[in-house]
């Protein structure tokens, strides 16, 4: 009898993989993977030593090696498959990025060294900052917020700035419902009140709402552009122009600049401040939750506030840093931002070049749109409104079978594919967020679709099929209401247990 | 499940018992942890804490979501369910009963009757219900 | 694909886009290169950036050796180029390794839970003092002057808008934190006490003492520590109530400033309060021992406006490389590591002290000291280029009152030769 928690005849096919207990379970006294030079100066001892580290793991090289290996086939990555996880553009991450990263000088710079010695590092920076004002059409960017998600509170600390400047303190930012929850989270914390901002039927900004609460209270409205329904706001210009109007800012969120670079530059259609992701529309590694970075671009107004040090140039052209900055937010962290983000996506860009990131752009929407045009009829599309780099489903057909958005994603691990993004955004229920990015070839996405079309046949026919997945993985659906109800976040020494003599 | 008749319900979901005097019991109810799935934390206010109605007093959480709680009543906290705390799973089998929150003394008892009772609630969730599909 | 689709070019599906978005020309970009020029580039701009110099600078950044191993291992595919782990039955390399993350940092600083870690050691101290503001209800906070100056800055830029009044407090000729005066500061409206060992001068300070003068007046003590190869040898700040702590000396390149990492780490009892992920062990139907990223409701994507933190991207790849630092060297290794590091400064101070330098702050330190120059920094600069000698950091833009002083800093890959030609050129009259 064919076993049909195993697809047939498709990209997954069933493989040993390894076992591997925690490192502290593998150690073993006197144990070690290292080996320090010998001392050439003489020995001191600490009168407050601290004693030995309790239950820290004691292994051989070879024993780490095995470990961390074993591991990573547990994993999947962007060089394994397609990963369509929506927003999250999770495209090739070239080599050459890492190559040059690593260069004795870079890799082993330090932020301290003085401006004479660190010139290189510097015009890296200048130059990778002229390439993204270039692609955003802004005037003046910082490299600094380590993350989206600091870029996010870096602009709209900007923004706090500018106003507070001008004598018009305001007390609100509006944030459509759509948003990716990093906007509320930076609002609140950047001390404004966060006042929702109801989407139309076709998916965008309903004007009629914004019209009514882009008040003189408002400091800001944060947009992402195409929005996370991958839909472009076309009213953007009466948009801009309202909050203007109102003497509030215009903040998009860069998350889905991969549908944009080269074909339209947020400058031009009145955004004021933005942050990008490195780590999305410029191909610098996930890395298994990051490091990222979320560079800030803005318009002229808000040049007095960026965080210090500001990026300058010399007379003959040449970078420096400038510290002399009285109106300055201050420092969003120490040092100068994700350098080792900076080479990697400087290198993305000129790997391209103007041809090639146009390019990028257009496959990426072409595939999103392939995948929308071959899926819907089996998937349910709740906006009519043209897709960009990502397209959203709802899970609707399936759950009349009682088959939602999560189960169609853990089948989809089955077939050999890693998941899209699962019920967000919050506006659509039972979302099914899909971003194939222009790393997927046409087989590829012809394979992704084929399982997907599968899937939505096995809701229908055996639903169970699709309740339980994944048939095929390392481990199975895990109990997550009882790791939230009773947490272990570490490992502990199990207590030993006395055994009694009776059997012996 | 039923909903008590000796309850009385508000439109976020949560009941008010009242008991002798100016003592009631507050939770919430089927309908609401039906929608939370498994519940996995709850936080309770302190003793001692002022409630007003219609503000938050308390959250419930299951692994994906946080609902906040509000009080339908004003009064002040004389006691919290202690058990429920260390197992918040009694909301799921028993919100209406084990799985009381607080217990309060109300500062205006009559507030309570103007919410819904028992058969209003029934047919307010019914057009929940209906709505949602 | 434009045939399935229906569409005569690629340009329909841009055709949406008002006229005035459009952008009707190339963009300013030089056309693609080929690798080997890319390489160029770069090979020229890090030639630009004093390699191969031997360097003295700590001061938050810390020169270790990476064992060889290290690169190796995470430039695997299946690790860098995954993605946070959601979907737990397809990341279990990812949640097994932050599992065990967890736990060495939780046996490293004495605490009961860390989370997968925040951006740096900089932002950590900012959530840490968030997290006491939370769980004290208060919102004064009490820093320092001997923490490192950039991590005090940043506090002030995330909390400039917001009301959460901040003193900070000096120290004493010894180079140590005046307890005196911290015991002044510290009163029923503070919510957290931040204090960094091995301080900014390297000197080191007593956790006990700290931790009881915030706990006299029901404050939280946060412990910052900027170098966690001291951990190796130094007592952890187990009386500490959150530790905000700089990784980027467990295997994370310097890389001129970034990306490095930060944790969190604190008692079990304030693990809703913590900020960031966290994995926890799960069990699937089969009974099979998993990991699971939990207690998601403190974060972002479902607490939104009322989060711990907004932090959504942290720096998983740089706490892996951490992890597998950290599992090489292990519990011997960590210790001599230390030593080393001990040793090396200790030896260098030794020789500023003989050539007749002044060596400031004589306190127990471990591997950074700070020395008094004769003579300005900028004298001496050709000597240092010459020799490829980066000399430590200056500092009196930070603390002025201490004039021509050098903070310096010697690890276990500082040869001693270079020690004896440093301390040479800074001798010179």
């Amino acid at each position: 009898m064919s076993d049909l928690t195993q697809p047939a005849g498709t990209r997954a096919a069933r493989h040993q993989v390894q076992n591997e207990d925690l490192l502290f379970e593998i150690s073993s006294p006197g144990k070690c993977g290292y080996q320090l030079p010998a001392l050439d100066v003489p020995p001191v001892s600490l009168e407050q030593a601290r004693t030995e580290i309790p239950d820290f793991p004691e292994l051989s090289e070879l024993e780490v090696i095995r470990h961390f290996t074993r591991l990573s086939t547990w994993n999947y990555g962007v060089d394994t498959g397609i990963y369509p996880l929506g927003s999250c553009t999770m495209k090739y991450n070239a080599r050459i990025n890492e190559l040059v990263t690593r260069l004795d000088g870079l890799g082993d710079g330090h932020p301290l060294q003085s401006e004479a010695l660190s010139q290189g590092a510097l015009r890296i920076m200048q130059l990778l900052s002229q390439y993204l004002l270039e692609i955003t059409g802004m005037d003046a960017i910082t490299l600094q917020p380590a993350a989206g998600a600091q870029g996010e509170l870096t602009g709209i600390l900007l923004v706090r700035a500018a106003l507070a400047a001008r004598g018009d303190a305001r007390r609100k930012v509006l944030i459509p419902d759509s948003a990716h929850g990093t906007n509320p989270a930076t609002a609140a914390i950047a001390g404004y009140q966060v006042e929702n901002l109801k989407s139309n039927p076709g998916g965008t900004v309903d004007m009629s709402s914004l019209e009514r609460q882009m008040t003189a209270d408002v400091a800001a409205l944060m947009l992402t552009n195409p929005n996370t329904l991958g839909i472009f706001e076309e009213d953007i210009h009466r948009i801009a122009d309202l909050v203007h109007q109102r003497g509030g800012m215009l903040y998009m969120d860069g998350a889905n600049m991969n549908a944009l670079v080269g074909r339209s530059r947020p400058g031009d259609f009145g955004v004021d401040v933005m942050h990008l992701n490195l780590h999305k529309t410029f191909s610098t590694p996930h890395g298994g939750g990051g490091p990222g970075s979320g560079p800030v671009a803005i318009k002229r107004e808000l040049e007095p506030y960026l965080p210090i040090p500001v990026l300058a140039t010399r007379a003959d052209g040449s970078p420096r840093l400038d510290f002399d900055r009285p109106r300055s937010i201050g420092r969003v962290r120490a040092f100068y931002g994700n350098f080792g983000m900076f080479t990697r996506a400087l290198a993305y860009i000129m790997a391209n070049g103007c041809d090639g990131l146009l390019q990028t752009t257009e496959d990426a929407v072409l595939n999103a749109n392939y995948i929308r045009k071959k899926l819907e009829g089996a998937y349910a599309l709740p906006y009519a409104t043209p897709s960009m780099h990502e397209v959203v489903f709802s899970d609707s057909l399936q759950a009349a079978r009682g088959v939602h958005t999560g189960d169609i994603a853990k089948r989809l691990i089955d077939y050999g594919f890693h998941p899209y993004t699962v019920s967000f955004p919050l506006v659509v229920r039972g979302a099914l967020m899909i971003e194939p990015t222009e790393s997927a070839n046409l087989a590829e996405l012809d394979e992704f679709i084929a399982a997907m079309r599968a899937i939505a046949q096995e809701a229908q026919a055996t639903p169970e099929l699709v309740t339980a997945a994944p048939h095929t993985t390392k481990i199975r659906r895990l109990d997550e209401v009882a790791a939230a109800r009773n947490p272990v976040l570490r490992w502990q020494r199990p207590p030993v247990v006395e055994h009694s003599r009776a059997s012996s | 499940m039923a909903y008590p008749n000796t309850f009385r319900y508000t439109t976020e979901h949560e009941w008010v018992a009242p008991q002798a005097g100016k003592a009631a019991r507050i939770g919430i109810t089927d309908f609401a942890q039906h929608q939370l799935g498994d519940i996995v934390f709850v936080e309770l206010p302190a003793v001692g804490t002022e409630l007003v109605a219609g503000q938050a007093f308390g959250t419930v959480e299951s692994v994906k979501a946080v609902s906040e709680v509000f009080a339908p009543v004003s009064g002040r906290v004389t006691a919290i369910n202690t058990d429920l705390v260390k197992s918040p799973e009694l909301l799921n089998s028993d919100p209406h009963g084990a799985a009381w929150m607080v217990e309060a003394e109300l500062s205006d008892p009559a507030q309570a009757a103007k919410l819904m009772d028992s058969g209003a609630y029934e047919t307010f969730v019914a057009e929940q219900d209906a709505a949602a599909h | 694909m434009l045939a399935e689709l229906g569409l005569p070019s690629v340009d329909e599906l841009f055709s949406h886009i008002p006229e005035y978005c459009r952008l009707n020309r190339s963009l300013n970009i030089p056309p693609g290169q080929a690798e080997a020029d890319i390489l160029a580039y770069f090979k020229a701009a890090a030639a630009a950036n004093a390699p191969g110099f031997t360097s003295f600078l700590g001061a938050g950044a810390y020169h270790h050796f990476r064992p060889a191993h290290l690169d190796s291992l995470v430039s695997r595919g299946e690790w860098f180029t995954a993605y946070t782990p959601y979907q737990p039955e397809i990341a279990q390399g990812t949640l097994q390794s932050i599992f065990e993350f967890q736990t060495m940092i939780c046996q490293l600083t004495g605490q009961e839970v860390a989370n997968a870690g925040m951006y740096d050691g900089s932002t950590a101290l900012n959530e840490a003092c968030m997290m006491a503001a939370r769980i004290t209800g208060r919102s004064g906070f009490v820093v320092a002057r001997s923490v490192h100056p950039q991590y005090r800055q940043v506090l002030h830029t995330l909390t400039q808008f917001r009301d959460f009044p901040t003193v900070e407090v000096g120290f004493t000729p010894a180079g140590t934190c005046d307890w005196d005066a911290l015991r002044a500061a510290v009163t029923d409206a503070t919510a957290a006490v931040a204090i960094q060992s091995p301080n900014f001068f390297g000197s080191l300070e007593d956790w006990e003492t700290a931790a009881e003068i915030a706990h006299a007046r029901g404050a939280l003590l946060v412990a910052v520590i900027t170098d966690p190869v001291s951990l190796g040898l130094l007592p952890p700040p187990a009386a500490a109530d959150i530790v905000a702590m700089e990784l980027q000396g467990f295997g994370i390149p310097v890389g001129f400033g970034g990306p490095y990492a930060g944790i969190l780490a604190s008692r079990q009892k304030f693990v809703r309060s913590l900020p960031g992920r966290l994995v926890g062990e799960a069990r699937d139907s089969d009974g099979r021992r998993g990991f699971v990223l939990t207690l998601s409701t403190r974060e972002q994507h479902i607490r939104r406006e009322k989060a711990t933190s907004n932090i959504c991207t942290n720096q998983a790849l740089c706490a892996l490389m951490a992890s597998i630092f950290m599992a090489t060297y292990g519990k011997q290794g960590l210790r001599e590591l230390a030593q080393h590091n001990l040793a090396k400064a200790a030896y260098a101070a030794q020789a500023c002290s003989q050539a007749g330098l002044e060596v400031l702050f004589p306190s127990p330190r471990f591997h950074e000291f700070v020395v008094r120059l004769r003579r300005p920094l900028a004298d001496l600069e050709p000597a240092l280029t010459q020799a490829k000698l980066i000399p430590g950091l200056a500092l009196h833009p930070d603390y002025p009152e201490l004039g021509h002083a050098l903070l310096v800093c010697c690890t276990e890959i500082v040869p001693r030769t270079a020690i004896d030609s440093l301390v040479a050129i800074l001798a010179q009259r």
